[in-house]
């Protein structure tokens, strides 16, 4: 046992939850629940009174409380989030131990103020300034027990369990009290049928037997609840200051005076990475104008993301097409980026992915992008916009539509539908060449002049003989399939009643291919295949 | 650049093919006139199925007037590890690339240059090996012989999906038939083309591709 070693852990009940409702900008008093292959990981409050419980189906979840929020689970934002968490408790005192997203360590500080009741009442006050509601703090002598203890602390509130008065403690905490381990399901079950209540039944078994039946878990547990270990804490050290910013007085607001004054700024941040052996992969560049009360309201903020590492000149032409935002007109961007028209009071480059300078070294024989190619394709960048270069993605999906997308040169293209998957509805045989995000209208007439119509059971109403094509005109069909039938909202986002659609292929007598899909009596041309 | 897979074929294979030392010639020929700054006549690697058809040779412009051309000379030279790029070609079926065997992460897309499509395929012709282009406007002869000049310099390959004034050889789609579509019944399966190969006023040569797979 390390001497005066008192421990306060901070615990945030169903941190996943807290972090992505929060991130959606959602109230966290809405039934919620973080889902990870289907099937519940994390719910709140909210939703376990509506019945909803850990490990349950997607579909049975909903079943209990049709308003639940579902949430993907995402282990790198709620370690993200708990930084600010971390932040908060790192200011009264250093030497926080993460121990995991939602719950952390440090040592109790003792003689601070009123003893240890009122510095918990203290991190719980400021934690709840900071916005996160439900905090509860355990004191003991040992990072277990007091987690144990925060848990069994109500809202904002703390358990302290006295010097030397673990051990008894513990012995009389049901075996349930481990379930909130992920890794304690097994052998809570096994404790359960064996008869054991308690951790104090536990605690009375010989050492040897509990490894021999319970593993080295249950070993774990059993040393700990009788007192024997109480590991030294794993104190973190806080993470070093990489944001650079600069500020203009007078505020600048012509852009290019602001690229030529960022310019310092931006070495000396790529400096400041360096000197730590990393370099920048994703910045974020904000951009602040003073506010009605001569505050610095930040107006711009986007993250970029660079093929290989941010070099000062880079970050000065990120500058630039931020501020610039879409002045040349029309093209590109569905992303908003706002120009800047009011005067630029400060910028500010926070690093959002700093990686070990050594994992970016050149290679020896070369590989991935080229410099050559990267430093054209950061011309054409120059010239049209950042997001006008693009790199095309393969993606699953089921109408040749959905499986492809494109992200702009220099970020990493996120795959979210496995083209491997197999995907049912989808048209198989040769894909079309040409795939239109937006259908073109056209037509498709029969012998009689009549629109070819499909009703609801997929009857075709008569054999297509003529289809129009935009730019192409009136042309004989010559030979088609279908209809397949749809049964996604097509082209249409915004909840409209799921309408009747149906695909066809049909090639025309200049032997040209295409795909059409009928909606509702209307025909549209998705896709043509040379 | 050079080819040392070239190089190397008469000491592993020595005269197992009657034509190889003829060709092992020519290409050798067409190295030293490459290095002594004569036209640059390096080939650009084409799709296999285009053999003996059309052979792709840096610096110059060709021509073709369909999307599944385009795509099987622009998978030509991807599939042998070159970079490529498409511009102003908006509808672009990335999977029917893919299948031709387009490699996604070294082509480049600029699908809206708006004005700029010139400039952009310019600056493009500078850093990849193969660029496609479905021109907005007619070109006129002094912005094309702007960029043919810098396709000779950089060695690079520049297709036109659409006109262009001076093309090395138009590749044209003369007849197309699709198979596996009956009247209502069956898919798509397999295309047969017909193409015809132009080269200034010399008479076409014509070529029956098998495109699409079957499956």
């Amino acid at each position: 046992m390390s001497g005066s070693g008192r421990v306060l852990v901070v615990w945030c009940p169903d941190w996943s939850v807290v972090a992505a409702l929060t991130e959606e900008g959602l109230s966290t008093a809405v039934p919620a629940a973080v889902l990870g292959r289907n099937v519940v990981e994390v719910c709140n409050d909210a939703a376990r009174a509506e019945g909803v419980r850990r490990g349950m189906r997607r579909r049975d979840a909903q079943a209990r409380c049709p308003e639940l929020v579902l949430l993907d689970a995402d282990p790198d934002r709620d370690a993200r989030a708990f930084e600010t968490v971390l932040g908060v408790v790192e200011r009264l005192r250093p030497g926080v131990a993460p121990l995991r997203p939602g719950l952390m360590a440090v040592r109790a500080p003792t003689r601070f103020g009123g003893g240890e009741a009122h510095a918990a009442a203290l991190y719980a006050e400021m934690l709840v300034e900071a916005g996160v509601w439900d905090v509860r703090i355990g004191i003991a002598d040992d990072v277990f027990t007091a987690e144990q203890a925060a848990r069994r602390a109500g809202v904002q509130a703390h358990e302290v369990v006295a010097a030397g008065g673990s051990s008894a403690y513990l012995r009389g905490l049901p075996v349930d009290a481990l379930l909130a381990d992920p890794e304690a399901d097994e052998l809570v079950s096994l404790l359960h049928r064996l008869g054991l209540r308690t951790l104090g039944e536990l605690a009375e078994l010989a050492p040897g037997d509990v490894s021999r039946r319970f593993g080295a878990y249950g070993l774990q547990v059993h040393r700990r609840v009788r007192g024997e270990t109480a590991g030294p804490l794993a104190a973190r050290t806080p993470p070093p200051e990489l944001a650079c910013e600069v500020a203009f007085e007078p505020p600048l607001d012509s852009v290019e005076a602001i690229c030529f004054s960022v310019r310092t700024t931006a070495e000396r941040f790529v400096a400041g990475l360096a000197e730590r052996q990393l370099v920048g992969t994703a910045v974020r560049v904000e951009a602040s104008c003073a506010g009605p009360r001569g505050e610095d309201v930040v107006v711009s903020s986007r993250e970029w993301l660079h093929p290989r590492h941010f070099s000062a000149r880079d970050l000065v032409d990120r500058v630039h097409w931020q501020l610039q935002g879409q002045a040349q007109g029309s093209v590109r961007s569905r992303r908003a980026v706002v120009a800047v028209t009011e005067p630029v009071t400060r910028v500010r480059f926070v690093p959002a992915t700093a990686e070990p300078a050594a994992a970016h070294a050149e290679g020896l024989w070369g590989g991935g992008a080229s410099e050559l190619v990267e430093r054209g394709m950061a011309r054409v960048q120059a010239l049209l916009g950042y997001d006008a270069v693009r790199v095309p993605v393969a993606q699953g999906g089921r109408t040749p539509a959905a499986r492809q997308t494109s992200v702009p040169w220099g970020e990493r293209s996120r795959v979210v539908r496995s083209p491997q998957q197999p995907w049912p509805g989808q048209i198989p045989g040769p894909a079309p060449a040409r795939v239109f995000a937006e259908p073109l209208p056209g037509e498709l007439i029969d012998h009689a002049g009549l629109p070819v119509e499909v009703d609801e059971r997929g009857w075709v109403s008569a054999e297509p003989a003529t289809v129009r094509v935009p730019d192409v005109g009136w042309l004989p069909v010559d030979a088609w399939a279908g209809p397949w039938p749809m049964d996604e909202a097509w082209w249409e986002e915004t909840g409209s009643p799921l309408r009747r659609a149906a695909r066809f292929q049909v090639v025309g007598v200049d032997g040209r291919a295409w795909l059409l899909a009928s909606v509702d009596g209307g025909w549209w041309i998705e896709a043509g295949y040379d | 650049m050079f080819d040392h897979r070239g190089v190397s074929v008469p000491a592993l294979a020595p005269a197992s093919a009657p034509g190889s030392a003829d060709d092992l010639v020519a290409r050798l020929r067409q190295k030293v006139a490459a290095l002594e700054g004569g036209p640059a006549r390096l080939t650009v690697p084409t799709h296999p199925s285009l053999g003996g058809l059309v052979q792709l040779r840096a610096g110059a412009v060709y021509g073709v007037d369909s999307a599944r051309l385009a795509l099987l000379l622009m998978a030509g030279a991807s599939a042998a590890g070159e970079w490529t790029a498409v511009v102003g070609w908006p509808d672009l079926g990335v999977e029917a690339a893919v299948e031709l065997g387009v490699e996604p992460s070294r082509t480049v897309l600029v699908p809206e240059p708006a004005d700029l499509w010139l400039e952009a395929t310019a600056a493009l012709v500078d850093v990849v090996r193969l660029v496609v282009l479905r021109p907005r406007t007619r070109v006129d002869a002094r912005a094309a012989s702007v960029v043919e000049a810098r396709l000779r310099k950089r060695s690079a390959v520049l297709v036109v999906w659409g006109d262009w004034p001076r093309c090395e050889a138009r590749l044209e789609v003369e007849e197309s038939r699709w198979s596996g579509l009956d009247h209502g019944d069956g898919r798509l399966r397999e295309q047969q083309v017909r193409v015809a190969v132009r080269r200034g006023a010399a008479p076409p040569r014509h070529g029956e591709l098998q495109l699409g797979r079957a499956g």
